[in-house]
């Protein structure tokens, strides 16, 4: 090591390690780039966008202020009814999935029967796109011509969703359930404690907190799906959005959707990873 | 309190025959050390004593009834047999007084109301009256262990089992673990240990029994069995480790 080095002035800060100052140094050089390239690519885009040949049409169909301030109110009020089908549909999803992860590790051979079924279920849940869930149960079961309140496609249309995203939710706590280290179950055991004890006191709370993150991930998920069931009727946003569409004959009713879900989705999505990266740094 | 009996106890994983033909008597208020090269089988042996893992062969008996009946159903045995193992199995998301209090409250179907004068006297007799609202990660590895002793003991086991509970602690915490284990003796509490602490062996054991390659090579009184081995590979083990 040179005196010059030695004698720069990051060196004279008390407290901070040789090693420190150097690392300090290497973060600020690499935000500066970080920034630098970041501002490159926005300016670019800022300038050459506007340069293409059709822009002008562009803006007017999808980022029109007039149509936009219209709307926006409607496409609120539309999304209420996404937030409240995915009110509904969350802890039933949850519930149902904890179930099938439950059928799934059932270990006795008597219950073989719903072990095969939790399997069952999620492959084939997990192999079929959600919108064809909700088009078969949707329009198919309705079809029955089943009485006034259970004919409707938004009751049945949110079972589909909660029949899809049961199977994923099953996954990921069965997973949960796995990673929980034996020797809890042999502790457990060993005072005594049966096997649905076991699961219900040891196992599943330490389980369904370590698969908090990507639950929520999965969620986000449904809360974007939701959209799906304007397909069989339910006024929700994306419908609303349509209607706009089709009446002022401009897109940005669209665009107005999107910011509202983004809204929603990155905050809990960033939260979701908050999450995981508190769990990483707690487990090692 | 309770005795005992393992005659004949064989256990295999696969292939591989980790207890052969194991005889041993457990007496009532009788302390034995099991020690052994590692591998040698007595976290095994252990683990069979309580259930935990079923035997292929021999018999063991509980106050002269045979416990290791095939199907027999190992809750009941396990709620008289405690076990502590090396490494901490305490429940993380529960405090220290409440993974003390789960097995009661489930198994003997009693209220928290019911048990927590019984149990605080527990914590307190091992120095950990003021630990019970911790959760395990704030607590030390001799008072994790110490936590996971009550545990057992809220059970109110007639015999209890610990597989090398100090070795995974610091040295300087070791000794507070094993004046927990003094303690239970004075009390007159039936128990087999394994253990790599000679000195607490000698100290206290009625019975150490010398385990090599899943057999029970020699064992007798402390005094005996550390001072005058009979057989070599003893001999040579307590060469290695005192
Ligand atoms: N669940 C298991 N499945 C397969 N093999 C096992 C299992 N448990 C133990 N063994 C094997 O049994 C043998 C004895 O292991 P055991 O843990 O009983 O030895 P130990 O005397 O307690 O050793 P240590 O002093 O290291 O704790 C080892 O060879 C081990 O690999
Ligand atoms: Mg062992």
């Amino acid at each position: 090591m040179t005196q010059t080095e030695i004698d720069s002035p990051d060196a004279k800060r008390p407290g901070l390690t040789r090693r420190q100052i150097y690392e300090a140094q290497v973060r600020r050089r690499s935000m500066a780039i970080a920034a630098g390239s970041t501002a490159a690519v926005l300016l670019a885009l800022v300038v050459l966008i506007p340069l293409a040949p059709g822009w002008e049409g562009v803006k007017k169909s999808f980022f029109n202020a007039d149509v936009f301030a219209r709307t926006f109110p409607g496409l609120l009020e539309a999304f209420l009814l996404d937030v409240a089908i995915f009110a509904w549909s969350a802890p039933l999803i949850f519930l149902l999935g904890l179930c099938i992860a439950l059928c799934r590790d059932a270990r006795s051979p008597a219950l073989y029967p719903l072990r095969l079924f939790g399997t069952l279920y999620t492959d084939i849940f997990r192999g079929v796109p959600v919108i064809l869930v909700i088009y078969l149960i949707g329009f198919g079961i309705p079809g029955l011509g089943l009485p006034r309140p259970w004919n409707s496609p938004y009751i049945w249309g949110t079972v589909a969703l909660v029949l899809t995203y049961a199977a994923y939710v099953a996954e990921v706590l069965r997973s949960g359930i796995e990673s929980i280290h034996h020797s809890q179950r042999a502790a457990a055991a060993s005072l005594g404690l049966g096997h649905s004890d076991t699961m219900r006191f040891v196992i599943l709370p330490q389980a369904i907190r370590r698969v908090v993150p990507a639950n929520m991930n999965l969620f986000v998920a449904l809360q974007k799906d939701v959209a799906l069931l304007s397909f069989i009727g339910p006024v929700e946003i994306f419908r609303q959005a349509g209607v706009y569409k089709s009446l002022l004959a401009n897109f940005t009713p669209y665009v107005g959707a999107a910011l509202i879900f983004l809204a929603v989705t990155v905050p809990a999505t960033r939260y979701a990873d908050y999450l995981m990266n508190k769990q990483a740094r707690a487990r090692s | 309190m309770a005795t005992l009996d393992l005659k004949g106890v064989t256990k295999s994983f696969g292939r591989n025959t980790v207890c052969s033909g194991i005889d041993l008597t457990v007496g009532d208020g009788e302390m034995v050390c099991l020690i052994g090269a590692s591998g040698s089988g007595k976290s095994t042996l252990l683990r069979c004593m309580n259930l935990l893992e079923p035997i292929d062969d021999g018999v063991i008996l509980l106050d002269g009834v045979d416990i290791s009946v095939p199907g027999l159903d190992p809750q009941p045995v396990r709620q008289r047999i405690g076990i502590v193992f090396q490494s901490f199995n305490l429940f993380p998301h529960m405090t220290a007084v409440e993974n003390a209090m789960l097995a009661p409250r489930r198994v003997h179907k009693l209220t928290r109301e019911a048990l927590l004068p019984e149990i605080t006297h527990l914590f307190e007799r091992f120095g950990l009256a003021d630990r019970m609202d911790h959760y395990p990660d704030q607590l030390s590895g001799g008072q994790q262990q110490r936590v996971a002793i009550v545990r057992a003991l809220a059970m109110k086991p007639e015999i209890m089992l610990f597989d090398e509970i100090t070795s995974a602690l610091d040295p300087e915490l070791v000794g507070e673990v094993l004046d927990v284990l003094r303690h239970l003796r004075r009390a007159g509490m039936t128990m087999v240990l394994a253990t790599h602490e000679m000195g607490f062996a000698r100290e206290l054991a009625d019975k150490v029994c010398f385990l090599d390659k899943g057999v029970i090579l020699e064992e007798g009184p402390p005094e005996k069995l550390f001072t005058d081995p009979k057989e070599d590979r003893t001999r040579a083990f307590l060469a290695r480790v005192l």
